[in-house]
């Protein structure tokens, strides 16, 4: 990680940038000036205890959440300067709960936000096509309806409905976390290619670290509203100065070696 | 039987259309008014709290009394926009009417309003934002669509209480279904009474099942439903506006209040302006307190009111006068304070008087009120709403030195249920009763004379005074009804055999007082 932060490496400012960005209830600081410069195309996880202020900052990307002070960036220019439903329309969103409207098909949702943007219909069902091919669902889901998904059909038409208006940056609150392990595991490797084949800008908060291990391209580490580490994964789970975080990053590794442990041990008695 | 379910059917259509209008228009402004303030009390909760709690203090004033609260209201506004911009409006009849409904019709849509959004999945709310909606597109794209079935289960209860309600607004002028309850309970008409209630109820069946039809339509996404729910209430509503009578300034409007003699008096009254080749309206049943305001305001043309009540309760006289000089001042008052007109006393007095049943009275030897201040602390009085309120209740009970043992409260009908069944032993009847000699009761002597007179006069509003027609019509009634013959004109109204309608009693009335005058 460049210790500049404000320009890439061809001198454009970061597509997505927190300055000094807090956020207090009452008077606790849930996310104290917080610095965070992403570069476009970056696979970004926050990674931290529940109340270490991740979700907080996720949030306040897309003003979800107000900063109580500080300034968010996107593409160089402040958030504040433009209504947040029009930002919001720009930048995809996923959250645990997806929140898919129960009282429109899958079509209807997935094109949801070019219909606020004003595309035509012609133009909008087209797209839908083509993102449910995406998200690898049958295009005859188009005219059911939420209630007759499984979990993960659902959150697969979350991230279609998110990516529909064509983000070039795409924000996601634990998108996995209520999936059994094994759509889970899918459903994240399949988001990943997207990301690379899209092009696309990702925040994602997680509270797994093997998920952000095996996905992000650099992982930001919380805790009570600051941020105590920010690297590759590579670099973190090597010997990180910090007793707390090399606990957490080593995690995956020594679970892995238990696993591995467990097995040889069956092998042998067998 | 058969007779008073025709004469029923007969205004049928007409208390139904004023009905149904009325209820239409409470609803209308009521849900325009009531979605407004759901919409400001889901976004603030500064809003939220004062919202809910006027419209809960709304639904705890008994529905009645929201109407006649009213009436004094728009009054006082109609004197205001007459003072400032010199046109007043009608203060009786359908805008308390309107404006006490619209306010009933408000808790239900609000409350399921407010608490079908509130209570929606918070992850469908941080969606619709995450999505990039506005306020308004979330509430019309997510939030009205989702808690559109607790609403529609809001706006179905409010329906069926202001239909129900609607029947309240016969007292301050407005014709409805209640015509038949309040009427029928006077005079006793009980054929009259259930047959309003099954319309009202039937009516606000007919109107729920439709709102149903709308409800499953909108929850299935049908639009043939919604629409053929839609269709149908506004047919029943055009229907309804298209069979009011269309009542404008040519038609002479006469009140009544809500007991027989007023029923009575009230026909007689359209009878004369009829033969005399005017159209009259009545509004009828129209609680005491409002018809003397109703007259002063114009609202009213004439009516007849009794000169006791004009001098206790309007111009709050505590002192007794003779009976002339009563008058004579009266009327100087009224024309002088309104502009209003006495064209004289009709000949009869309706007077409050105690009554007894005759052998009650002859065991207790009991003959004037006198005599029956000696055993007044064993005994229960009766007396209708309004008696304990007036300033001759005290002025009478201190003269004698009255000490009841227990008083009670009736609707007229009842109180002469009450003391007939010695339930009470002395009731404030009124003289010109025909249920005093039906129930063989005797009249206490008021020996001091402390109850004051109350002679029926006829009284015609400030802008009709000239008005040749109104006087050639109403003037020759004057002196011509003793009050024998009115006697039995009410005892025609209320016996309990083969009562007649009171339009029958004012016919046969007529053909006893006035053809001999001139």
């Amino acid at each position: 990680m460049s210790d500049d932060a404000s320009v890439d490496a061809a001198g454009r400012p970061p597509l997505i940038e927190l300055k000094g960005v807090s956020r207090i209830y009452g008077d606790h600081f849930a996310v104290r000036s917080v610095d965070l410069a992403v570069p476009a195309g970056q696979f970004v996880a926050i990674v931290g205890d529940s109340g270490s202020g991740k979700t907080t900052t996720l949030k306040m990307t897309n003003r979800l959440l107000e900063p109580t002070s500080g300034e968010v960036c996107i593409d160089g220019e402040p958030t504040r300067s433009q209504p947040p439903h029009l930002l919001r329309r720009r930048i995809g969103y996923v959250f645990q709960r997806i929140g898919l409207f129960p009282h429109l098909t899958v079509a209807e949702n997935i094109g949801i936000t070019p219909q606020l943007l004003g595309w035509p219909a012609a133009k909008i069902a087209g797209r839908v096509v083509e993102l449910l091919a995406l998200v690898n669902l049958p295009s005859e889901f188009v005219q059911r309806y939420p209630a007759a998904l499984s979990g993960g059909q659902r959150q697969r038409v979350g991230v279609a409905r998110a990516l529909a208006a064509k983000p070039a940056i795409m924000l996601m609150d634990e998108p996995f976390g209520a999936l059994d392990p094994l759509t889970r595991d899918a459903l994240g490797t399949e988001y990943r290619r997207l990301h690379d084949k899209m092009g696309l800008t990702t925040m994602m908060v997680t509270h797994d670290v093997l998920e952000a291990v095996l996905l992000a391209d650099r992982i930001v580490v919380m805790r009570t509203g600051t941020i105590v580490a920010d690297g590759t994964p590579r670099e973190l789970m090597n010997d990180h100065p910090d007793a707390a975080v090399r606990a957490l990053m080593d995690m995956p590794r020594r679970q892995a070696r238990r696993v591995a442990a467990m097995l040889d041990g069956e092998a042998a008695r067998g | 039987m058969d007779e008073r379910i025709g004469a029923a059917w007969a205004v049928l259509p007409e208390y139904l259309g004023e009905h149904v209008v009325l209820s239409a228009a409470a609803m209308g402004l009521g849900l325009a008014l009531s979605l407004s303030l759901t919409i400001a009390a889901v976004r603030s909760p500064r809003v939220r709290w004062p919202v809910l709690l006027l419209a809960s203090l709304v639904q705890t004033i008994p529905g009645l009394a929201l109407l006649a609260l009213f009436y004094p209201l728009l009054l006082a506004l109609a004197a205001l926009s007459e003072h400032l911009v010199g046109r007043g409006f009608s203060a009786l009849g359908f805008l308390p009417s309107l404006l006490a409904l619209t306010l009933y019709s408000m808790l239900p849509v609000i409350r399921n309003g407010v608490t079908g959004i509130l209570g929606l999945d918070p992850a469908l709310i941080e969606a619709a934002r995450g999505v990039g909606m506005t306020e308004w597109q979330r509430l019309k794209r997510v939030e009205l669509p989702l808690a559109a079935p607790m609403l529609m289960a809001g706006i179905r209860t409010a329906a069926v209480w202001v239909i129900g309600a609607a029947t309240l607004s016969t007292p301050v002028g407005q014709t409805s279904l209640g015509n038949y309850i309040f009427s029928g309970l006077q005079v006793q008409n009980w054929v009259a009474v259930l047959f309003g209630c099954v319309a009202a109820a039937g009516l606000a069946l007919i109107v729920d099942q439709l709102l149903a039809l709308i409800e499953t339509g909108v929850a299935r996404r049908s639009r043939t439903r919604v629409l053929a729910g839609v269709v149908a209430l506004l047919a029943g509503v055009a229907w309804a506006a298209a069979s009011r009578d269309d009542v404008d300034g040519s038609h002479y409007v006469i009140g009544a209040k809500n007991f027989s003699e007023q029923y009575i008096l009230s026909a007689l009254i359209a009878d004369r302006i009829a033969a005399e080749g005017g159209l009259a309206t009545l509004r009828t049943g129209l609680g005491s307190a409002i018809v003397f305001d109703a007259l002063a305001a114009g609202d009213i043309d004439a009516y007849v009111d009794y000169s006791g009540t004009i001098w206790a309760n309007v111009m709050h006289r505590t002192d007794v006068l003779p009976r002339e000089r009563l008058l004579r001042e009266m009327g100087e008052w009224l024309r002088r304070e309104h502009g209003i007109v006495m064209l004289g006393a009709l000949g009869f007095e309706n007077a409050y008087a105690l009554a007894m049943r005759r052998d009650r009275a002859a065991e207790l030897g009991i003959r004037s009120i006198t005599d029956l201040a000696a055993h007044s602390s064993a005994l229960a009085i009766g007396a209708d709403f309004e008696f304990f309120a007036r300033p001759e209740w005290p002025a009478l009970r201190d003269e004698y030195g009255l000490a009841f043992a227990n008083r009670r409260e009736f609707q007229s009908t009842f109180m002469y249920e009450a003391v007939a069944t010695r339930e009470v032993d002395v009731i404030t009847a009124f003289s010109s009763d025909g249920r005093i000699a039906a129930n063989d009761l005797v009249v206490l002597d008021d020996p001091r004379g402390a109850i004051l007179p109350y002679d029926a006069i006829l009284l015609v509003a400030a802008d009709r005074s000239e008005d040749s027609l109104l006087r050639r019509a109403l003037e020759p009634l004057a002196g011509t009804i003793p009050v024998d013959l009115m006697r039995e004109a009410n005892y025609r109204v209320d016996r309990k055999d083969g009562p007649e309608p009171p339009v029958a009693a004012a016919r046969w009335l007529a053909t006893r007082a006035i053809a001999p005058s001139r």
